[in-house]
């Protein structure tokens, strides 16, 4: 791969899927768990938390990416803590572009869990409990289950957000070649130079190489995951 | 045994039930809105009532005065839903295996037994997308039997079923009845169902519990016709089968007689319960002759029960059987019908309600 891309966009790819990687892991399970909340629990404060974690989609990304520098920068008050206390540092680090990543993403997410988890039949999961299944495993063994579709969905948007994040991103963790340079900020990085066209075009081809990629694997994924769930409820069993 | 009582305030309704169901089939029987549903979702935890005690075998599963309320999981009572609600992600093999796992049970798995009793070993390794409605009850059955209940709720099991599927089933329902096993709450609005399955009948209406007692006893009280619908009153008449005969038709031996049925699955020897419906019942006071019925048993009046409208209905004592005859109120006013007279029923169509086990055998 050396031979055809530059060591800027070898590194500039491979920070924005590393990103993009982990924006996604550390958010899912946290997606699930406030899908959950949100589709199946009434309780106080449900619309605020309805609203906090629809708001980066609504809100410009600059001002995501500004709260973030607020309350995550080294000088922040959640930044300060985790800084001191685990060593774990967000501001200008690429693990910041992936926090500005997940949150920007966590939205769409979030969603696409939820639609599946309020289409699950709450009498299949009453039925388990009267099985003398508990809460905890009712989730594991009927809801997890049947919801796995739209994990697996959300999962994937999320990925594909967090692969064209730009704004909250270069507004929190800036635009650091081999440290927050993600595909995005180094397109816009090109876009400054003058004579930067060429390697405008490169870039973008390599983004719409990666985005085909991913299309085409997330619907590889849930296909199979579509005839895995058919095959044992549909199959002719022979 | 299962102790229930309960009261629970609801929108226009107030429900205020006491009663105690002994081993076998105790059937829950009243029509819809007189608070079936909500007495078995307060009995399996899937309702909070306002106030009540709930028992199972010395068991307490709600106590409000003690704060007690066990979550459904943790009531060993398994119910068979009228939708099913089997798990679509799962083969009937494994929708059927759910409960063992929870219920921590030892020893051989008793899976293939079920399966067998059921008749649904060769759908084990299908998934359930494919099953007939019956076929998927069969599945929900077998499943709430296999997570080792001290008690099964039926939850009006047959009535999302047509009457065919409704016949199909009925006679699993029989075989785990006769298997002695688990005590069953049937819930149900159809008379037919209740007279076939019931050992005992806990009659329900707006609320309240109208009287509990054995289903014989229950069936031919003509006090309790308005509850069971006036059209289809009825009482049973216990018989066994003596021998079917050449010309098509069934002997069966009662406490009173022999009767005569075109002829019927049981083999001879099977005790069989046949519901005789009060409107098809005639009586005469002298031996009727030249009578195309076949079917004639001596009876002495017990009761005579006037209803307006419908008529009068007549208890009868029938060997040691108890059966409802219905009359106009001038046929029994020309018959001089009073408690101690005797007569002849004569039965114009009798149906079995009930076999014993050997059915499908």
């Amino acid at each position: 791969m050396g031979d055809w891309l530059t060591p800027m966009e070898i590194s500039a790819l491979g920070l924005s899927l590393r990103v993009s990687f982990w924006a996604t892991v550390v958010s899912l399970p946290l997606g699930v768990a406030v899908a959950w909340l949100l589709a199946r629990k009434r309780f106080w404060g449900h619309g605020l938390l309805n609203g906090l974690v629809y708001l980066p989609l609504i809100l410009p990304p600059v001002v995501t990416g500004y709260v973030l520098l607020i309350v995550f920068g080294r000088q922040g008050l959640v930044g300060a803590f985790l800084d001191q206390t685990f060593g774990l540092v967000f501001a200008f680090r690429w693990t910041g572009a992936a926090l500005a990543a997940g949150v920007m993403a966590f939205p769409l997410m979030v969603r696409a869990i939820r639609l599946a988890i309020e289409a699950v039949d709450p009498r299949l999961e009453q039925a388990a409990g009267t099985l003398g299944a508990s809460p905890v495993w009712v989730f594991v063994t009927v809801t997890l289950p049947l919801i796995l579709p739209g994990i697996l969905a959300g999962a994937v948007l999320c990925f594909a957000k967090a692969m064209g994040e730009f704004g909250a991103t270069i507004t929190f963790v800036s635009n650091i070649p081999g440290e927050t340079q993600t595909l995005p900020s180094a397109i816009y990085t090109a876009l400054q130079v003058p004579g930067g066209g060429p390697q405008v075009v490169r870039l973008v081809l390599i983004s719409t190489a990666i985005a085909m990629i991913a299309i085409a694997l997330a619907e590889w994924l849930s296909r199979r995951v579509a005839r895995r769930i058919a095959g044992r409820s549909g199959g002719a069993g022979a | 045994m299962l102790s229930v009582k309960l009261t629970h305030q609801l929108p226009g309704f107030t429900l205020d039930v006491d009663f105690t169901a002994p081993a076998g089939v105790t059937a829950l029987f009243g029509r819809s809105g007189a608070g079936k549903s909500t007495t078995v979702h307060a009995i399996g935890g899937l309702l909070r009532p306002d106030s009540a005690q709930i028992t199972l075998d010395g068991r307490v599963l709600t106590d409000t005065a003690a704060r007690v309320h066990l979550p459904p999981y943790r009531r060993q009572i398994a119910t068979v839903f009228q939708d099913g609600r089997l798990f679509p992600h799962l083969s009937v093999r494994q929708n059927l295996s759910y409960g063992r796992w929870f219920a921590k049970l030892q020893g051989p798995d008793d899976l293939p037994r079920v399966a067998r009793m059921l008749d649904i070993t060769a759908l084990l390794d299908r998934g359930i997308h494919g099953l007939s409605g019956g076929e998927r009850q069969r599945v929900a059955l077998g499943r709430a039997l296999l997570s080792g209940p001290q008690l099964l709720l039926m939850d009006e099991p047959l009535a999302a079923l047509d009457e065919a599927r409704k016949a199909e089933i009925l006679p699993y329902l029989e075989r785990l009845r006769d298997a002695g096993g688990v005590p069953v709450l049937y819930v149900s609005h159809a008379l037919d169902e209740v007279a076939r399955l019931a050992n005992t009948i806990v009659i329900l209406d707006a609320g309240r519990v109208v009287r509990v007692g054995g289903a014989a006893d229950l069936l031919s009280d003509p006090d309790l016709a308005s509850y069971f619908g006036q059209r289809q009153a009825g009482a049973i008449l216990h018989a066994r089968v003596t021998s079917h005969q050449a010309d098509g038709l069934t002997e069966l031996a009662t406490s009173a007689g022999s009767v005569w049925l075109p002829r019927i699955a049981a083999l001879p020897g099977a005790e069989v319960r046949l519901r005789v419906p009060a409107q098809d019942v005639i009586l005469s006071r002298s031996r009727p002759d030249g009578l195309s019925a076949l079917n004639i048993l001596p009876a002495t009046v017990t009761r005579v029960s006037g209803d307006e409208g419908f008529g009068v209905l007549v208890q009868l004592q029938v060997g040691t059987d108890l059966i409802l005859a219905r009359v106009t109120q001038r046929s029994a006013v020309a018959l001089d019908l009073q408690p101690g007279t005797a007569c002849f029923a004569i039965v114009k169509s009798v149906a079995v309600a009930q076999a014993d086990s050997g059915i499908g055998a």
